[in-house]
């Protein structure tokens, strides 16, 4: 039996600032997550992946406070939370069963062989489970990647720019598994493609230059746009709106 | 709370899902289960655990069945999955130190080659140990649960013991005696550790090859014949350096469990 959840919110920061090197890429950030889905949008260089490495617990905050599953010691936190980094680096002679398995390892798992297999079957790699990573598509490897990431039943998964080079049905079965995996975990999600967080995520986090702008629903953020801002959706608009990008057309 | 069992026709009841049962009996039939191991057993002969299993065993068939994982996987609990073409190429160059010194090949008066090379190969493996530019997964390796210092010294132990006994059936061929290279070998892999615990093990790497270079290989051409921090006069000083970077290592252990461990 699990002991009861003693804390209100998976993630808690309050004025975190981390730096990137010598610059400071997450300034001043202050929010709260819970279950679910949450969309971690913004600009290149904003500081998603800062932000995202930061709760992952490999980059320590330069100051301001960050509370994890209620303030867990650090071994224990880890061995429940998920993580697929931006670069996903894999050992290319290994299986994926293999791969998994030796990820499951490194998060001190018991019962192994279960595991990877429910994980490799909820990304729908089961038929390629024992082929190596050298001969998968850039699709396949990006779903290796989140059973990986899945492979610990997490209660905070990380994902940065889990959707890039997924072709657009397997976009669609990503979504799905997402909503699927937001109502008992906490899911960060971060990205630029504005229609992955319209179509999967409960709710949005915005940043700009290491500052958050928005936190908030889908739909409260496509009220900020009008007709007026740049974009070919209301939320693509209402994401123009907040971040101040003017429609002017050819300029970058 | 009070010691009354349900009763044998509603537990059958209960168990076969009748959605005849009032909600209030269900209910007390329900939380009575769940405190009453006793009365959970009376469940369990039941045929619901053979319509389950019935309904399952067709299915088996046509599951793909899980491969038992390769023993030879199971050393990567020690070795870094990225490290092996590196412990091959090691081991190739001691072979290539003993072939030329046995062939007489010396760079000027009685310089070996085995004693010159000795400090620098653990330098190499540790990087591909924990180094973000040879091992891919770093990222993913560093957020985990067991990366830290122990799984370091798991995979330095990994590298030592391919380094270690190559070196040593490499000093018998060629009767370089053992303890003029054991321990620079050994300062050398800690100072790696204690200096990438500040800058990152792939820097730690570089700096301390060019260290090699400069303080091992530069006047043993210079003035053809071996260098003195190879002599048996060194040998305190090789001490004092390993006890030094083995303080560093422990102060700064929580390093490794971070990223900035393996830049």
């Amino acid at each position: 039996m699990t002991a009861p959840t003693t804390y209100a919110w998976e993630i808690e920061a309050r004025d975190l600032r981390v730096k990137a090197g010598r610059r400071m890429a997450v300034d001043g950030v202050t929010l709260s997550m819970g279950r679910g889905v949450h969309g971690l949008l913004g600009p290149n260089g904003a500081g998603k992946t800062t932000l995202v490495r930061a709760l992952a617990t490999v980059l320590e905050p330069h100051s301001g406070e960050l509370s994890m599953l209620g303030g867990a010691e650090l071994r224990h936190l880890r061995r429940r939370v998920g993580y697929l980094p931006q670069e996903f680096g894999h050992y290319r002679r290994f299986t994926v069963r293999e791969f998994v398995a030796y990820v499951a390892w490194l998060k001190e798992m018991r019962d192994i062989p279960a595991a990877v297999q429910r994980a490799v079957e909820r990304v729908g790699l089961a038929d390629r489970a024992d082929d190596r990573m050298k001969t998968l598509s850039g699709g396949m490897i990006r779903r290796a990647g989140i059973a990986q990431a899945i492979v610990n039943d997490p209660e905070i998964l990380l994902l940065d720019e889990p959707t890039a080079g997924l072709d657009p049905a397997q976009r669609l079965r990503f979504r799905e598994l997402l909503t699927e995996l937001g109502t008992d975990a906490c899911v960060v999600v971060s990205t630029h493609l504005v229609e992955d967080v319209a179509a999967a995520c409960t709710d949005v986090v915005l940043l700009s230059q290491g500052k958050l702008v928005f936190q908030g629903t889908t739909e409260r953020l496509a009220a900020h746009g009008t007709e007026r801002h740049a974009g070919d959706s209301p939320l693509e608009r209402g994401y123009s709106a907040v971040l101040g990008i003017p429609d002017r057309p050819g300029s970058w | 709370m009070t010691t009354d069992h349900p009763a044998d026709h509603l537990l059958h009841r209960y168990s076969q899902g009748d959605p005849g049962i009032p909600a209030d009996e269900l209910w007390a039939v329900e939380s009575h289960l769940e405190t009453c191991a006793p009365c959970r057993a009376r469940l369990a002969p039941e045929p619901i655990a053979e319509a389950v299993w019935a309904s399952l065993s067709p299915l088996l068939d046509r599951t793909p069945q899980m491969p038992r994982a390769r023993a030879w996987r199971r050393v990567h609990g020690w070795v870094s999955p990225a490290a092996g073409p590196w412990l091959a190429m090691i081991l190739l160059v001691i072979a290539a130190a003993v072939v030329l010194d046995r062939a007489g090949f010396a760079v000027g008066d009685r310089v070996s080659l085995v004693l010159l090379v000795a400090p620098v190969l653990p330098v190499l493996g540790v990087a591909a140990s924990w180094g973000r530019s040879l091992d891919p997964a770093w990222e993913l390796t560093a957020a985990t649960p067991r990366a830290g210092l122990p799984l370091v010294f798991r995979r330095t132990a990994a590298v030592l013991a391919v380094v270690v006994p190559g070196l040593a059936v490499a000093s018998l061929l060629t009767g370089a005696g053992f303890g003029r290279w054991l321990l620079p070998c050994l300062a050398f892999t800690v100072g790696t550790l204690a200096l990438g615990t500040l800058v990152g093990v792939t820097r730690a790497a570089v700096v301390l090859i060019a260290a090699w270079a400069l303080v091992i290989v530069a006047p043993t051409i210079a003035f053809s014949r071996t260098s003195v921090v190879l002599g048996a006069a060194a040998a305190p000083v090789w001490v004092a350096l390993l006890g030094a970077g083995l303080v560093v290592l422990a102060l700064r252990r929580m390093a490794f469990t971070r990223l900035e461990g393996n830049r």
